[in-house]
């Protein structure tokens, strides 16, 4: 066979199945991802968008009526308990990855720039006590705060109080120290990711430039290590709006959360769509809460270079 | 080294939408050649490479191994070894397991397989290493090792990836010589990719220079390095001082030129001659511009003015401005007869071989 | 000793102390607690005993629990582990068109509250008339297992040289060949801690398995439950301490594979990082 024939049919082969080469990567790769991403698609994302929808129906005792309204929005961004909560939530949310992410930084600091070759170590075991049972940890808190809880006895067996104090517990207080402690470890690990980052030679230069180590971590290090502060904000912000477990055992009726009022229409209320609407406004709240907090933050880092 | 063709590369490309790594590539490969492709990166010596070896495929054009061609043939299947840039080394099995690796499927038996390894690991001076462990080995031995489990499989072409790059200089240099002396003792065809010109020329009995995709020119390393078909290939392959010339007139396959500095030469046209409104480049490399010292002449001499001269411990390199060329020349000098110290503004007489003047295309 | 020194030598890692005590402290209660002789968790101590211990033994609802946890968590983990498996190696392997939306839709699950998890997935299984099970559970878990998974299955992808697979393929051997013999062996470290930390996570996961539960209780369902009867609470606190310390062995084991995988491919893994 001579080249040219060899060539027309390897020309021909390119314009159809032959060349499987050239889409192989690409359909090789979608090929494999698609268990994981159907999986996801058909148990998150489709689901959520049932939610979305049936936050436009209304349920009668057991049936759903599938006219549009917006009665349910109407409940959730007018009723007064409603707001109530979504604006309990939202306090608490935002005040818990503040102090959280505050409380976090200066561990991931130490860890990234002192951590030595036991970086690894100390990231462990800090993570451990995250992977028990929140559940347990939840209840752990409600064990220091309660009126003849540790803390209690403990101060009035040192002397401090004298008689139990009711202030810790089963209020928004115990729920937002609780929440605090169980997100601890997770904000870490996004700003320590964004420290390590840092290149230690631009340190260096700052130093080389007449900056003292104060200056250097405010001028250099704390901007370059923004998009971890952030991710950190974030990934505690979102998951707490919608705690469920925490307000219950340790909010009592003052530090009731939106999502006690989620699972209620889901249980006892029989009320879907209102249950639906509530996630959604909860979820498009904490969603511009989150984004207004990240804009700010980055204005202000804008402002003081 | 025999005249039979072991590749042959036919108008390959490869595009990727509208960017072509390889553009309608031609080449043919012998038998028992130790053949380089060379070029900077990007080039497209790696694309070829690694579509020879399988693991990718030409967009148009065809490749023959062995007379086969090797549409639609996976890697595996293909009667060519590689080693890899990186080395590959498997970290979970020691230095015999990785040699021994593709000889499990051969289903050879223990005591002949053994037999295999040891040969191979003593044809690459590791022999007895064969129970280190990869993460044990030195840069040099993990590439003695990738050889070693390439060779073992008695491929009919060796694919060399960038071998001897991670490597410092000495072991380098030590390398190329090893290199070039398994393969006359194995005999087989080996393919090398290198953007280092000095490897290519210690190593190949022919070079592929390419550049953005194309190949620009096949050849011995002599011809490649003393006559470059253009003036990429010239600078690529080492420093060139171009001249500008006129020409004068045509005579059959040479032309005569008229140079500024040079004189009037007399030279083989180049490969893709055409007429440019009369002008040419010629080229003459430094090394072959010699310092006359004192009362000594020669038949061709230019004359000029030293204005910067660096030592480099074996050779100096000067830079002498001759009047009437725009551009100073580039003398490379042993320091045998005291090149570096020439002092700098000193006169100096330049003696040259006309037949080092090479025309380049543009 | 300037400021900052002082701080860097003596108040970062005071604080650093500080900070392990405070993460450790509220879990360390239960243990404590747990031997304590009084039927209510306060201070001062009173002396040790192991009855509530005891009292768990016989519990056959607890052992019920238990019995659901363990189903519930082993096909969760191995369920998790595999989707991780063709995701993350799709992931880190190929590039194709529509990978980051993908990969974002997988890992949603870390970042959105668990409660939104639950409640889609009730609202369409109860929609679609399906009961609810130890099944449901499982696949609710599953969907926040598998962005674990998947973190510790990228790196141990990830950091594993492409050519070696190359190079299998270069000697001869086949597909399946190569993935027996040079891939699986590589991430077998990251597949076992995998289906340890997907495991831990389903074993203590409480309001998916709240939300999609039926008739049978998963073990934290089941503490739940306990926590209306003051009386009870000893005895739960005892189940408690033994779900920490087994999340604890299966965590720590589960980290050395981690880096025992790390190693092989030689890249410098931390613990998800």
């Amino acid at each position: 066979m001579t080249a040219t024939a060899d060539n027309a049919r390897s020309q021909l082969a390119g314009t159809g199945a032959g060349r499987p080469l050239l889409h192989s990567e690409q359909a090789k790769g979608l090929a494999l991802v698609s268990p994981t991403f159907l999986y996801a698609f058909v148990l998150l994302l489709l689901p959520i968008l049932v939610v979305v929808a049936h936050s436009f129906w209304t349920q009668d005792y057991l049936t759903i009526d599938r006219t549009f309204t917006l009665e349910n929005y109407r409940l959730a961004l007018t009723e007064p308990i409603y707001q109530d909560l979504l604006l309990r939530s939202i306090f608490i949310s935002v005040t818990v990855s503040i102090v959280t992410v505050i409380l976090a930084y200066p561990i991931a600091y130490f860890i990234s720039f002192h951590g030595g070759p036991h970086k690894n170590l100390w990231l462990f075991i800090i993570m451990v006590p995250f992977w028990t049972s929140y559940l347990l940890r939840v209840m752990s808190w409600k064990v220091i705060l309660g009126y003849q809880g540790v803390l209690n006895t403990g101060l009035m067996g040192v002397g401090i109080i004298d008689e139990p104090s009711s202030a810790l517990l089963y209020n928004t207080t115990a729920v937002v120290i609780t929440l605090t402690h169980a997100w601890a470890a997770f904000a870490i690990l996004p700003i320590f990711v964004s420290l390590e980052k840092v290149d230690r030679s631009l340190l260096e230069a700052a130093r080389d430039l007449g900056d003292g180590p104060v200056r250097s971590f405010l001028r250099v290090t704390l901007p370059l290590s923004l998009p971890g502060v952030i991710a950190a904000l974030l990934i505690v912000m979102i998951p707490t709006v919608g705690d469920y477990v925490t307000p219950r055992l340790v909010g009592g009726t003052d530090g009731v959360m939106i999502a006690n009022a989620i699972q209620a229409q889901f249980g006892r209320a029989a009320n879907w769509p209102l249950g639906a609407a509530l996630s959604v406004t909860t979820m498009v709240a904490v969603s511009l809460v989150a984004a207004t907090v990240v804009i700010g933050i980055r204005t202000l880092a804008r402002a003081f270079r | 080294m025999s005249d039979r063709p072991m590749i042959e590369i036919r108008d390959v490309t490869r595009s990727y939408g509208t960017f072509k790594a390889l553009d309608n590539a031609s080449l043919t490969i012998r038998e028992g050649e130790f053949f380089s492709l060379l070029g900077p990166s990007g080039c497209g010596k790696t694309t070829l490479l690694r579509m020879i070896a399988g693991f990718d495929e030409p967009t148009e054009g065809s490749i023959r191994v062995d007379g086969q061609p090797m549409i639609g043939i996976p890697a595996n299947r293909r009667p060519t070894n590689m080693v890899f840039q990186s080395y590959a080394i498997f970290p979970h099995l020691d230095v015999a397991q990785n040699v021994a690796y593709g000889l499990k499927r051969l289903r050879l038996g223990a005591p002949e397989e053994k037999r295999r390894v040891e040969e191979a690991l003593a044809q690459v001076q590791l022999a007895g290493l064969g129970n280190r462990g990869a993460h044990e080995l030195s840069g040099g031995q993990r590439q003695r090792v990738a050889l070693a489990r390439a060779l073992v499989m008695r491929p009919k072409v060796l694919l060399l990836d960038e071998p001897l790059s991670a490597l410092d200089k000495k072991l380098r240099e030590q390398m190329q010589v090893e290199l070039r002396h398994l393969q006359q003792q194995v005999g087989i065809t080996f393919i090398l990719v290198t953007h280092d010109q000095y490897e290519a020329l210690a190593m190949s009995d022919r070079i592929a220079v390419m550049f953005g995709g194309k190949i620009a020119q096949v050849d011995t390393p002599k011809q490649v390095y003393q006559r470059p078909v253009d003036r990429q290939v010239a600078d690529f392959l080492g420093g060139m001082n171009f001249v500008r010339a006129q020409i004068v007139e045509e005579q059959g396959e040479a032309i005569v030129v008229d140079t500024l500095g040079f004189g009037r030469v007399r030279t083989d046209k180049p490969a893709r001659y055409h007429v440019n409104g009369g002008n040419a480049t010629l080229g003459i490399r430094p090394e072959r511009l010699r310092v006359l010292w004192d009362e000594e002449k020669a038949k061709h001499e230019v004359a000029g003015t030293v204005v910067d001269r660096h030592y480099f411990g074996e050779i100096t390199h000067l830079v002498v401005d001759i009047p009437g060329m725009e551009k100073p020349l580039s003398v490379t000098e042993t320091n045998n007869f005291g090149a570096d110290d020439i002092p700098v503004g000193a006169p100096i007489r330049l003696a040259y071989d006309p037949d080092a003047l090479v025309a380049l295309s543009d | 000793m300037t400021l900052a020194r002082r701080l860097a030598l003596f108040w970062l890692p005071a604080y650093a102390a500080f900070y392990v005590l405070f993460l450790y402290a509220p879990v360390l209660l239960l243990p404590l607690f747990s031997v304590n002789d009084s039927a209510t968790p306060t201070l001062p101590l009173a002396g040790f005993t192991l009855r509530w211990y005891s009292q768990l033994a016989g519990n056959q609802e607890m052992i019920n629990a238990a019995w659901n946890s363990l189903r519930v968590g082993v096909s969760a983990a191995v369920l998790s582990t595999l989707l991780g498996i063709c995701g993350a190696r799709a992931l880190t392997r190929y590039r194709f068109a529509g990978q980051r939306p993908m990969g974002a839709l997988i890992m949603a699950p870390l970042i959105l509250p668990e409660i939104i998890v639950g409640v889609s997935l009730l609202l369409v299984l109860l929609s679609f008339g399906m009961s609810l099970s130890l099944v449901t559970v499982t696949l609710g878990h599953v969907l926040i297992c598998v962005p674990y998974s998947m973190v510790v299955l990228m790196s141990g992808f990830e950091g594993f040289d492409r050519s070696l697979e190359e190079a299998s393929a270069d000697l001869g051997e086949s597909a399946f060949g190569t993935f027996r013999r040079v891939t699986l062996p590589m991430v077998a470290p990251a597949i076992l801690s995998s289906l340890l930390v997907s495991f831990t996570i389903s074993l203590d996961e409480f309001i998916i398995a709240f939300f999609l539960s039926g008739p049978d209780p998963t073990l934290p369902i089941y503490i739940f439950g306990q926590l209306r009867f003051a009386a009870r609470l000893p005895a739960v606190l005892a189940l408690g301490t033994i779900m920490l310390v087994a999340s604890f062995l299966l965590v720590t084991i589960a980290e050395i594979l981690r880096r025992r995988a790390a190693r092989r491919t030689h890249t410098s893994g931390g613990l998800f990082v």
